[in-house]
C-alpha cells in the first residue's frame, strides 16, 4: 500500500512537470484568470521579451475591481480606472485571451463567474493575480493567488514555479445553530488560529457542517482562507459538487462527464492521510460574527462588546489593539449592537452570490433601511443579477431603501466610485476590514449577508436571529 | 531583475504586527498600468494627510530614515492582497530588505521577484535589531546573502536562513521566464499526457 495522501497531495502530484534537486517544483496551471488591476504589467512584459500567451483556451479576462456598479452605457467617468480596462481590452484583443466585455451579461467578480461558467472544476490548479483565488478552492480545486511576475510567468509557459505547501486539516463537527452562516463559520475559524494561522499551508475544511453546506456557503469559507494566512483552502468535491458543475458552459460534456466525475472521486484525502497541523471546531459553540477591528482576526460574536486594551498581557498585541479602536472610534466596553452604521454593503466575491442576496433579501422583505443608512446590494456577476431579477429580489431591496447595483468588485476595495468617507462606519459582507480598505479613514465591519440587512434596517450592528 | 548580494544601510524600525499590503500601497494607486514610480505612493496613508503634506511622525517622514534601505517590521509583514504593487512601492522608495519574524506568503514570494530580499527570524532576534533600528543612521545593518549573515552595528554577526533556489536567483538575479522556457519540452509531454486523461480541460472559445 502506498501511504496516505491528502486531497492537496494529490492535486499537486497531477501537476508536476519537473522537480529540481531542491525540491523546488515546476508545476502545471490549469486555470489562468486575469483581471484589469494585476495584468497590464505582465502584458507589458510578454510585450517587451517577444513572448506570447502558451495557452488562450486555459485563460479567461474579465474586468470588474474598476468598474463603476452604476449605469455604464456613459462609460467610466475616472480616467485612471478607465485606462485601466482600455489597456486590458486591447492587451486580450493582442494576444488572442478570451474576455467577457463589461457590457456582457457573464461579467462579473473573476471569482463568481469561474464557478458559474464551470471553468472552475474538481482537481485543478487554478491561479490568479488576486488573493481570493482561493475561493476556488470550494470545488476541491488548488487555487491560489499570485504576484504580477507570476500572472506574466503563467501567460507565457502555463506553469509556475513553486514548493509545496504544508497540509492543515480544519474540521467543523457537530450541527450548526439557526441563524448561524458560512461567513460566521469562516470568521469564527479565522477568530481561533489567526491572521497568520495557515501561513505556508493548504487548509483541507472537513467535516459534516462543511459537508452540508452549499457551493456558495463552501465558497465562502475558502474565499477567506487568505485572511487566516494560507493560501489556497480546499473542500473534497463530492455530490453537491458535481449537481453545481455539471451543465455549465465549460463543464465536461455528455460523452466525457463519466470519466470526470470518474477521475473527481478520486480526489477526496485517503483515511488517515495525514496533516502538518489539525484544529477540530464544534459548530455547537457558533453564533453570528462580527469584526471590530482592522484585521480580520479582530472579530467575536455579535452579543459581544468591544475589547478592552488594558486587559491584553502582550505589548505588541495591546499596542495593536490601541491603534485599531482608535481607527475604528471605538470605546471599550460598547456592545456591538448599540454601534450606528452609516453604509451596508451586500456583495463582494465573498458574499456576492445568488444565495447570499436571497438570505439578504428575506430579511429585507416587508422592512424599510433605516434612514440615515446608505445601503449598496452589488449581485457578483451579470447572471447573478438576472437570476436575482427573475426571483424579484431586486423589488424587494428596492423597496425596502436599498440600492440595486451593477455587477463588480465595488466597495470591497473602494477602487471605483463606491466607498466609505473619512470616518464612516459600514456594515460590509466583504473579506477586509483593513485601515482604508473601504475608503480612506473608513471603518468597517465584516459580517454575514444577513447582518448586514439586519444592520440595514436597524440603523445600528444588530444580530440577525433578533428579526428572523 | 535586480541582482542582491550585500547592502550597507539604514533600517527603518515599524514595530506594527499585520502590516498589510493595503497599508503599503492603498488601491488609488493600483491603477497605474506601470511597475514603476510607485515610491511616493509607499504606506501613502501612514505617510501623508490627505491634502498630501507629510506626517512628520511617521518614520520615513524623519531624516535619519528618509533614505531606509531595509524595514525592521512586526510578524505577518504583507498579508493581505496579492498586490506587487507592494514590492515594487518599497523598491521604488529604496527599500531592498525587509527583516521580520514571519512575512505572508505572497508577499514573500512577490519580494524575490523584485530583488528584494525578506529575511525571517525570530522575535527576540528581530526585538534586537529593531532596537538597531531606533538609532537612526548611525546604526547601518549590513546584509550579506552570499553569506546569509546579517552584521549589527555592534559588530554581532547573525546568521538568517533561505531557500536555496530563491537564493541563486536573487544573486544572479535570474529571470524566471526564462529558466522555465528551457524546460519547455518537459511542458510540451505534460500537456500531450494531459490531453489524453483529461480531455475536457481546454475551454472551447
Amino acid at each position: 500500500m502506498s501511504k496516505p495522501r491528502t486531497l492537496f497531495d494529490k492535486i499537486w502530484a497531477n501537476h508536476l512537470v519537473h522537480t529540481q534537486d531542491d525540491g523546488t517544483c515546476l508545476i502545471y496551471i490549469d486555470r489562468h484568470l486575469v483581471h484589469e488591476v494585476t495584468s497590464p504589467q505582465a502584458f507589458e512584459g510578454l510585450r517587451m521579451t517577444k513572448r506570447v500567451v502558451r495557452r488562450p483556451d486555459l485563460t479567461i479576462a474579465v474586468a470588474d475591481h474598476n468598474v463603476p456598479t452604476t449605469d455604464r452605457s456613459k462609460g467610466i467617468a475616472d480616467p485612471e480606472s478607465r485606462t485601466q480596462i482600455e489597456t486590458l481590452e486591447s492587451n486580450v484583443k493582442e494576444f488572442g485571451v478570451p474576455y467577457f466585455a463589461m457590457d456582457d451579461i457573464r461579467q462579473g467578480i473573476v471569482h463568481i463567474i469561474g464557478p458559474e461558467q464551470g471553468m472552475t472544476l474538481p482537481g485543478m490548479t487554478i491561479v490568479c493575480g488576486d488573493s481570493h483565488t482561493s475561493t476556488h478552492g470550494a470545488f476541491g480545486a488548488l487555487a491560489f493567488g499570485i504576484g504580477t511576475s507570476e500572472v506574466e510567468h503563467v501567460l507565457a509557459t502555463q506553469t509556475l514555479i513553486q514548493k509545496p505547501a504544508k497540509n492543515m486539516r480544519i474540521t467543523v463537527d457537530g450541527v450548526l445553530p439557526r441563524g448561524v452562516t458560512a461567513k460566521d463559520i469562516v470568521l469564527a475559524i479565522i477568530g481561533r488560529i489567526g491572521t497568520a494561522g495557515g501561513t505556508g499551508h493548504v487548509v483541507e475544511f472537513a467535516g459534516p457542517v462543511i459537508r452540508g453546506l452549499s457551493m456558495e456557503g463552501r465558497m465562502t469559507v475558502c474565499n477567506m482562507t487568505i485572511e487566516a494566512g494560507a493560501r489556497a483552502g480546499l473542500i473534497a468535491p463530492d455530490e453537491t459538487t458535481f449537481a453545481y458543475a455539471k451543465g455549465r458552459p465549460h463543464a465536461p460534456k455528455a460523452g466525457q462527464w463519466e470519466a470526470a466525475l470518474n477521475f473527481w472521486r478520486t480526489l477526496p484525502s485517503d483515511p488517515g492521510a495525514s496533516y502538518d497541523k489539525e484544529v477540530t471546531i464544534d459548530a455547537a459553540t457558533l453564533v453570528p460574527h462580527v469584526t471590530w477591528g482592522t484585521s480580520p482576526q479582530d472579530v467575536a460574536p455579535i452579543t459581544g462588546r468591544v475589547p478592552d486594551p488594558a486587559r491584553e498581557g502582550d505589548a505588541n498585541k495591546r499596542a495593536s489593539l490601541e491603534r485599531s479602536l482608535a481607527y475604528m472610534g471605538l470605546t471599550p466596553g460598547t456592545p456591538f449592537t448599540e454601534l450606528r452604521i452609516d453604509k451596508v454593503f451586500i456583495g463582494s466575491c465573498t458574499n456576492g452570490r445568488i444565495e447570499d442576496l436571497r438570505a439578504a433579501a428575506a430579511l429585507a422583505h416587508g422592512r424599510k433601511v433605516a434612514s440615515h443608512v446608505q445601503a449598496l446590494v452589488v449581485p457578483g456577476s451579470g447572471l447573478v443579477k438576472e437570476q436575482a431579477e427573475q426571483e424579484g429580489l431586486d423589488k424587494i431591496f428596492l423597496a425596502a431603501g436599498f440600492e440595486w447595483r451593477e455587477p463588480g468588485c465595488s466597495m470591497c476595495l473602494a477602487m471605483n466610485a463606491d466607498r466609505l468617507e473619512p470616518g464612516e462606519r459600514c456594515g460590509s459582507t466583504s473579506n477586509r476590514n483593513f485601515e482604508g480598505r473601504q475608503g480612506r479613514g473608513g471603518r468597517t465591519h465584516l459580517m454575514s449577508p444577513e447582518m448586514a440587512a439586519a444592520s440595514a434596517i436597524a440603523g445600528t450592528i444588530a444580530d440577525p436571529r433578533a428579526i428572523s | 531583475m535586480q541582482k542582491f548580494d550585500k547592502l550597507t544601510g539604514v533600517a527603518a524600525p515599524m514595530p506594527m504586527i499585520n502590516i498589510d499590503t493595503d497599508m503599503i500601497i492603498p488601491k488609488q494607486h493600483l491603477k497605474t498600468i506601470k511597475r514603476t514610480g510607485l515610491g511616493k505612493a509607499l504606506f501613502d496613508e501612514m505617510r501623508f494627510n490627505a491634502d498630501g503634506s507629510e506626517k512628520p511622525e511617521f518614520v520615513l517622514n524623519q531624516p535619519a530614515y528618509r533614505k531606509a534601505q531595509v524595514i525592521v517590521a512586526g510578524a505577518n509583514f504583507g498579508c493581505g492582497s496579492s498586490r506587487e504593487h507592494a514590492p515594487w512601492a518599497l523598491l521604488d522608495f529604496g527599500i531592498r530588505c525587509v527583516i521580520a519574524p514571519s512575512f505572508a506568503d505572497i508577499f514573500h514570494s512577490n519580494c524575490f521577484k523584485n530583488g528584494i530580499l525578506p529575511i525571517a527570524l525570530p522575535q527576540e532576534i528581530c526585538d534586537r535589531l529593531m532596537d538597531d533600528a531606533r538609532k537612526g543612521s548611525n546604526a547601518t545593518l549590513l546584509i550579506d546573502l552570499e553569506k546569509q549573515e546579517i552584521t549589527r552595528p555592534d559588530g554581532e554577526v547573525i546568521k538568517f536562513q533561505i531557500d536555496a533556489f530563491k537564493r541563486h536567483c536573487l544573486l544572479e538575479g535570474l529571470d524566471d521566464i526564462g529558466l522555465t522556457l528551457e524546460k519547455g519540452a518537459d511542458v510540451d509531454s505534460y500537456e500531450a499526457k494531459q490531453k489524453s486523461s483529461q480531455p475536457w480541460l481546454p475551454m472551447a472559445p
